[in-house]
């Protein structure tokens, strides 16, 4: 089935945000700190403005807790009395002219009082920068299995190395934005938004008011990648207090340099292995330490080093494995959900790891990784007993086939002892992700579906699960029409709109297809049984008893429900973090092809080749644009996009500098899947959206690493960078 | 405030408006024209989501002020023929559709155009429009298909 949105999005004739026809409208627009720690001193309005033709909001404006709700309770809707990081909001203003407000808005000086901040989340804080317990430890976890130090004693041969990761920006291309007006005494907050629940609840606490008097609706979202799960709750509680105050609808729409600048980004990462390896590499011990920058507020900090320790022993087995997690707090503006959620930055480092490993040994990255990877009945880290029948080493060996691995090694060998300027290299990355929330995420959810039937005898899907580009409405569709025997005209997606459709949980984790898909499907049998029909019937006969149920009961669709169900065997300790991590993890092989310009240092994707195992493919154009779409993004944090801090606010905050790929910086991304069914999983499917995000980097980086003789730890690997590798490797 | 009155021609048809010296194109098109279509993905030429056609040629209608206009020819997402995106529709082209108008006013540049394809791969005239979501090979299918080529691109290497 072809995108259901693809002809509005084609036509321009779709409308986002701000493409909403809004009368009698005020622009809003953000003052923010100057300073990334400190107590505000005063706020200083400039005098050539006439404020009083200004609708103007501050913290005493909030009528409930100034609080975003979240995991913690600690960010505030507005700064009050303190700021703890640039760019945090101090301050609100609305006016008719977007020009006034813009001009108005530079003419607010907010004076800060600093005090030392704290700016780099490896470095041991100063006293004076303690700001979050005794150590600015926002999060610490843990993973055990078996005896690590014996075994690292024991072992033959150990291998250690530190990574690094840097932030990324999304870069989705519609910025973020909320409209907000007063519909009799309903608040109706309406944006681009990944979470429409989210944004409810927050809207709920902090405006006191119960969700009788909140409406919260999407719309057609540019792109979220996860920068649209926990941020847009800021804009719509900002958008929300200016239409509350001034009694007139509001527009808050972020320009580029604004969302760059205060929205989160992913999480920096620093990672330390040391592993017990026999001689003929197979693992014995793994040593990990994974810390990442959780920014000034706790945000998604803790779930997302929760996965990215989950993932960072790889798709291997190995009988002793600890992990530590820490979340480190500084006064940088926080960082949050980006695609991947922590595992693309601790499997960039256990996979460039396994290359390190490789060449120590001097044994082959390929035969490194077969004689590692999880066969059924071994266990992951958590102790999850793998059993879902597929053949890892053969995805592995697939990419190989289709990038022609080996034949290029030979062919590389000879072009780059010929070429004056060129070197070529392949790189190769193993690896898995597990989809929906972690551990026992998925059933705390309890999320909710309904399908109702309609009196012309269709279906309408109604959920809290979003189109941002994804694939929901299409696949959602597929779901419907496929369990009913409908045709998808049959088939209605509704608006996801807080006061119509029920809580189906976030659109997040990869978990939309898979998971809540699920709930579609069995939302539809319930339909048919309501409607009087067996399991077995289908099309026509569906149709005409929901019509029929429509004669008999004017006014009273009929509706199927569903509600998350645990599927068996799934068990999970969260104390322990041992068990079942995710219902299923997805796995991969990357495989890629990198040319490097000795005269440039510049490093060019030349053939990229992505094969999955993600259960059934329900929508192949789109399960190949999510791979395709990911591993892009995975090539561009990988070689050249890079955030560059001040004062842990990004300098960089436009795409004039911040560097993503354009069509002529890549390859095409030659996909291939490995299909094997999820029992558990919608029409078989396992999630998808965020595994191809998480290969892409370490196989660019071993493929750098051998065309260049380089060895790089961190990444981006810019032009800059690998220049002073090489030269490096020169000097020697 | 300085108003300035432009009259030029805007999809085919004639239009005649006060602006502020500083307003840009993109901006009138969109918040006083009502012509949604065309979209502001950076505000600064690098992304190509408000490309329009102004006196025939690709432009980031960012970068264009409005008082410039007085006389010319400007064409948006909105003029074009929406029954020839089938390849757009079929290969993928599009997913949060931000950036898609830009991609289509570049590509039926493209198919106006055949002749820069002696020179230039699609990847290299479609490098001015940004895409965070499909990776590009989509779009570049679609482009070479809506060209006449043979679906996939011939990618020089």
């Amino acid at each position: 089935m072809l995108r259901r949105e693809a002809l509005a999005k084609l036509t321009g004739r779709e409308r986002y945000v701000d493409d909403l026809p809004l009368d009698d409208f005020l622009w809003g627009m953000t003052v923010r700190s100057p300073a990334p720690r400190g107590r505000i001193a005063s706020v200083r309005f400039g005098k050539d403005i006439d404020w009083s033709r200004f609708v103007v909001v501050d913290h005493r404006d909030i009528p409930g807790p100034n609080v975003v709700a979240l995991i913690e309770q600690d960010q505030p809707v507005l700064a009050a009395e303190s700021v703890r990081h640039v760019h945090e909001p101090v301050l609100l203003l609305a006016h008719r002219s977007r020009a006034a407000v813009r001009s108005a808005a530079r003419a607010v000086e907010v004076v800060v009082a600093e005090e030392p901040a704290a700016l780099d989340f490896r470095a041991v804080p100063a006293p004076a920068q303690i700001q979050y317990g005794k150590d600015n430890v926002l999060k610490h976890l843990k993973i055990e299995k078996g005896d690590v130090e014996r075994a690292l004693a024991r072992a033959p041969v150990v291998v250690a190395g530190t990574y690094e990761t840097g932030a990324q920006e999304h870069v989705y291309l519609e910025t973020q934005g909320m409209i907000a007006y007063l519909e009799g005494g309903v608040l109706v907050v309406k944006g681009s938004m990944q979470c429409p629940y989210y944004v409810l609840k927050a809207l709920q606490h902090a405006l006191g008011r119960d969700e009788t008097r909140v409406r919260v609706i999407q719309t057609p979202t540019g792109g979220g990648f996860g920068g649209k799960e926990e941020f847009p709750s800021h804009i719509a509680l900002h958008a929300a207090l200016l239409a509350l105050k001034s009694g007139r609808p509001v527009k808050l729409i972020y320009d580029r340099g604004e969302d760059m600048a205060a929205t989160t980004k992913r999480h920096p990462a620093l990672v330390r292995h040391r592993t017990g390896l026999a001689r003929d590499g197979r693992l014995l011990a793994q040593d990990i330490e994974v810390v990442i920058d959780g920014g000034a507020y706790v945000t998604l900090s803790p779930v997302v080093l929760s996965r990215a320790i989950i993932h960072a022993a790889g798709p291997y087995a190995c009988d002793n494995v600890r992990i530590t997690g820490r979340a480190m707090f500084t006064n940088a503006v926080p960082f949050g959900a980006f695609r991947g959620f922590g595992a693309p930055q601790s499997q960039f480092a256990g996979e460039r790891h396994m290359d390190v490993i490789a060449r120590t040994l001097g044994v082959d990255p390929v035969e490194l990784r077969r004689v590692n990877l999880l066969k059924d009945g071994q266990t992951t880290a958590t102790g999850q007993v793998i059993r879902d029948g597929t053949d890892r080493v053969a995805v592995m060996e697939r990419a190989l086939e289709l990038a022609r691995y080996r034949e290029k090694g030979h062919e590389h060998a000879g072009f780059n002892a010929t070429h004056p300027t060129m070197r070529r290299g392949m790189g190769l990355a193993t690896f898995y992700h597990g989809a929906g929330f972690t551990g026992g995420g998925e059933a705390a959810l309890k999320s909710r579906l309904r399908v109702a039937g309609r009196a012309d005898g269709g279906v309408e899907v109604l959920s809290a699960n979003i189109e941002m580009g994804q694939g929901t409405l299409t696949v959602f569709t597929e779901l419907a029409a496929n369990r009913l025997g409908l045709e998808p005209d049959d088939v209605i997606i509704a608006e996801a709109d807080t006061t119509r459709v029920p809580n189906s949980g976030p659109t997040v984790a990869s978990r939309t297809t898979m998971i809540v898909g699920g709930l579609v499907e069995r939302a539809c049998d319930d339909l048919r049984r309501r409607v009087g029909l067996d399991d077995a019937s289908r099309g026509q006969a569906v149709k005409d008893a929901i019509r029929r149920w429509h004669r008999e009961h004017p006014g009273e669709p009929p509706i199927g429900e569903a509600a998350y169900e645990r599927p068996p065997g799934i068990e999970w300790d969260d104390k322990t973090y041992r068990g079942d991590a995710y219902g299923a993890f997805a796995w991969a092989a990357y495989v890629t092809e990198v040319e490097v310009d000795l005269r440039t240092c510049g490093a060019r994707v030349i053939d990229f080749v992505a094969v999955q195992e993600v259960g059934k493919v329900l929508n192949p154009t789109l399960a190949r644009g999510q791979v395709q779409g990911g591993v892009v993004q995975g090539i561009g944090w990988a070689l050249m996009e890079e955030c560059k801090w001040q004062q842990g606010a990004m300098a960089n905050n436009q795409l004039t500098n911040y560097l993503i790929p354009t069509s002529d910086d890549v390859p095409p991304v030659r996909v291939a899947f490995v299909e094997n069914p999820y029992p558990h999983g919608a029409g078989g499917a396992k999630g998808l959206g965020e595994l191809p995000i998480d290969g892409p980097a370490p196989a660019v980086v071993n493929a750098v690493a051998r065309a260049t003789g380089t060895d790089p730890r961190a990444i981006p690997v810019t032009p800059e960078r690998l220049m002073e590798l090489m030269e490096n490797a020169v000097r020697g | 405030m300085t108003t300035l009155t432009v009259a030029f021609t805007l999809n085919g048809k004639p239009v005649s408006l006060d602006v502020a010296p500083a307003d840009r194109l993109l901006d009138t098109l969109r918040y006083q024209l009502g012509l949604t279509g065309t979209k502001e993905g950076c505000g600064e030429g690098e992304c190509g989501a408000c490309t329009v056609y102004l006196d025939g040629l690709p432009v980031d209608s960012c970068l264009v002020p409005t008082f410039q206009m007085t006389g010319r020819r400007v064409e948006t997402i909105e003029s074009l023929d929406a029954r020839s995106l089938a390849a757009f529709e079929r290969c993928g082209a599009t997913q949060c559709g931000a950036c898609t108008p830009g991609v289509v006013m570049t590509a039926w540049w493209i198919r106006e155009h055949p002749d820069l394809l002696g020179s230039h791969t699609v990847r290299e005239l479609m490098a001015g429009n940004l895409c965070r979501c499909t990776g590009y090979d989509g779009i570049i299918d679609a482009v070479t298909e809506a060209v006449g080529g043979e679906g996939r691109e011939n990618r020089k290497r």
